[in-house]
C-alpha cells in the first residue's frame, strides 16, 4: 500500500507533518491509516503554546489511543475546530480538511531537525 | 512464544487484513474499517473468524456429572443440540472464564463432524483451551469420574455469520432444516462440503450463527459467504454496543476478580446444583454484592477506555472502566464498568475520569441500542 506524502510539507518520524510556509500541523496518511476509524482529537486552545517534541494532544481512533507530539515550538494561532464534530476528516483528509492546528514557530531553526517528504516516505515503505 | 494462527490465516492475509495478538492468537483486528464492518452486521451481514475460541469435547460416563461440576449453570436441562451460556468459578466464586456448552446429539453423520462421539462440546475463550482441558482432567481424576476430555481447538475452524441477513445466508449454504432452530439451539448440517456444527449463538447481538467445522475445510467454509469480512475490532464494538462480557478484559481471575452476581450474569448460576464456587455463590446471592456491572453514556466528548477511573458527583471514586468505545452505531461513546451497587442504578449520573479530565456521564443499563 502506498501513502500520499506531500513534499511542500517536513514530517517527525512519529507521523505528525508540518506545513513550513503556514505553520499548519496535522498527522499524516500513513498515521491515520494505521489507527483506522478516528472518533476524537483534542488539541490545545489557541493562545497555549507547544513544545517541539512534547506531546500536545491526543487522536483517537475505534481502537486506540494516540498522543500527537509536535514537530516544533510555538504558540497555537488557530485550531480546527470542524475536526472535533467531524474527526473522521483526519481520516478522509489528512493533510487537507483534517490539519488539526497552526502555530507561529518559536524557532525557524527546528524545522531543520524534522524530515523531508523523500526522507519520511522511505522510512513508512 | 509463536502466535498460534487460525487456519484461515492465509483469507485474511489475501484480504489485506491488520492483525493483532489475541489470547496467544495471531487474529485479524480489521480488513476495511472497523466501521464499515460494524455497520455490515448491522445493517447486513458480516463474517467472522473466531477460530481462537477453543473447543473442548467430554465424553464417558461421567461428562455429565463433571460438566455439570465445573460450570455454575445446569448441564441436565440440556437436550440433545441445546447450548448454554456459563460461568467456570473458582472455590470463591470467581469467574475463571465464561463459555457455550452444547450437548452432542447421540448419533452425528460422520466421524469427522466436530463433537461426535462427545456428550458434551464447550468453548472457552481464546487461549484458555489448554487450562480448562487441565481442569476438567484434573478435577475429573480428583473426584474419581470416569470421563474423556479431549483439547480439539486446532482440529477444527470456527467462524461467526451475523446479521439481519445471516440467517438467510446459513439456510442457503446448507441442506440441514436451520430456521427451525431457536436461539442457542444447534444442528449437524454441511456446508461447502464440511461437516458443521451450526449453532444459533452469537456475540453481536444479531442473528446469525457460530459454524465449527474441520480445520482443513475452513476455507471452503469461509469461501461460502459472499459477506463482509469483519475483525476483532468489529466484533468488540458490536458486542460492547450489547453490553456482552469480554473475558479478561470485563472480568479476569487476577487483574478484575468478579462473580457472576456483580458481573450481572447471574442468570447463568443454579445454585441447586453442585459446582465448585456454588457455596460463596450462595452466600452472595444472600447478602447481595458490593458493585455491579453497568452500562453508561458519556454526556461530553472523549472516549472512555479500560482503566479509567468513574467517580461520583462529588468525585469521589466509585470504580473503573473495564470497556469503552465510540459506538458506531450510536455515534456517541459508550463504556462499561463497575460501580458501588448504590451508583448502579438506570440514568445515575456519574463521572468518568478521562486523562485528568471529569466528564460526565449516566448510567445506561445494556443493551444500548434499542429493540435487542
Amino acid at each position: 500500500m502506498s501513502f500520499d506524502v506531500p513534499d511542500t510539507l517536513n514530517y517527525r518520524e512519529s507521523h505528525e507533518w508540518i506545513d513550513p510556509e503556514t505553520g499548519r500541523i496535522g498527522i499524516s496518511d500513513f498515521a491515520q491509516d494505521e489507527l483506522g476509524d478516528i472518533v476524537f482529537v483534542e488539541v490545545p486552545d489557541v493562545g497555549e503554546a507547544i513544545e517541539a517534541g512534547e506531546d500536545f494532544g491526543v487522536v483517537e481512533s475505534i481502537k486506540a489511543v494516540s498522543d500527537v507530539y509536535a514537530p516544533v515550538s510555538g504558540e497555537v494561532t488557530a485550531v480546527n475546530e470542524r475536526v472535533f464534530d467531524e474527526p473522521e476528516l483526519v481520516n478522509d483528509d489528512p493533510y487537507g480538511d483534517g490539519w488539526l492546528l497552526e502555530v507561529e514557530l518559536a524557532d525557524e531553526g527546528e524545522l531543520d531537525d524534522l524530515l523531508s517528504g523523500s526522507e519520511y516516505a522511505s522510512q513508512i515503505e | 512464544m509463536a502466535l498460534r494462527t487460525p487456519p484461515l490465516h492465509d483469507r485474511h492475509e489475501a484480504l489485506d487484513a491488520s492483525f493483532t495478538d489475541f489470547g496467544g492468537w495471531e487474529m485479524p483486528v480489521e480488513f476495511d474499517s472497523i466501521r464499515a464492518e460494524h455497520e455490515a452486521v448491522r445493517t447486513a451481514a458480516g463474517i467472522f473468524d473466531v477460530s481462537h475460541m477453543g473447543e473442548i469435547t467430554v465424553s464417558g460416563p461421567d461428562a455429565e456429572r463433571l460438566t455439570q461440576r465445573l460450570t455454575t449453570n445446569d448441564v441436565t436441562a440440556l437436550g440433545p443440540g441445546d447450548a448454554q451460556y456459563s460461568m467456570i468459578t473458582d472455590e470463591r466464586g470467581v469467574i475463571l472464564d465464561d463459555t457455550v456448552v452444547y450437548r452432542m446429539p447421540e448419533t452425528a453423520p460422520s466421524a469427522d463432524a466436530p463433537g461426535s462421539d462427545a456428550t458434551f462440546l464447550f468453548v472457552p475463550n481464546a487461549g484458555h483451551d489448554a487450562q480448562m482441558h487441565e481442569r476438567w482432567t484434573s478435577h475429573a481424576e480428583q473426584w474419581g469420574l470416569t470421563a474423556d476430555v479431549v483439547n480439539v481447538t486446532d482440529d477444527y475452524g470456527m467462524v461467526a455469520v451475523q446479521g439481519p441477513d445471516a440467517t438467510a445466508m446459513v439456510a442457503e449454504a446448507t441442506d440441514a432444516d436451520v430456521l427451525d432452530l431457536g436461539r442457542f439451539e444447534a444442528t449437524y448440517g454441511t456446508i461447502a462440503g464440511a461437516s458443521t456444527w451450526i449453532a444459533r449463538t452469537g456475540y453481536t447481538g444479531e442473528g446469525g450463527f457460530e459454524l465449527i467445522f474441520p480445520a482443513d475445510d475452513a476455507e471452503a467454509v469461509w469461501d461460502a459467504f459472499d459477506c463482509q469480512a469483519c475483525g476483532l475490532g468489529a466484533r468488540d464494538t458490536l458486542r460492547m454496543e450489547m453490553g456482552f462480557l469480554l473475558s479478561g478484559q470485563d472480568f479476569d481471575p487476577t487483574d478484575q476478580p468478579r462473580t457472576p452476581y456483580e458481573a450481572r450474569v447471574g442468570f447463568t448460576v443454579k445454585l441447586d446444583t453442585e459446582f465448585v464456587g456454588r457455596d460463596a455463590l450462595e452466600q452472595q446471592a444472600e447478602e447481595g454484592v458490593d458493585e455491579k456491572f453497568v452500562g453508561f453514556t458519556l454526556n461530553e466528548r472523549g472516549v472512555p477506555r479500560h482503566g479509567y477511573e468513574l467517580a461520583n458527583e462529588d468525585g469521589e471514586s466509585i470504580g473503573v472502566v473495564t470497556s469503552g468505545t465510540m459506538s458506531p452505531t450510536l455515534g456517541e461513546p459508550i463504556g462499561l464498568g463497575y460501580v458501588e451497587t448504590a451508583y448502579a442504578e438506570d440514568g445515575e449520573r456519574i463521572r468518568v475520569v478521562v486523562r485528568g479530565d471529569t466528564k460526565q456521564a449516566t448510567i445506561t443499563t445494556p443493551p444500548f441500542l434499542e429493540g435487542y
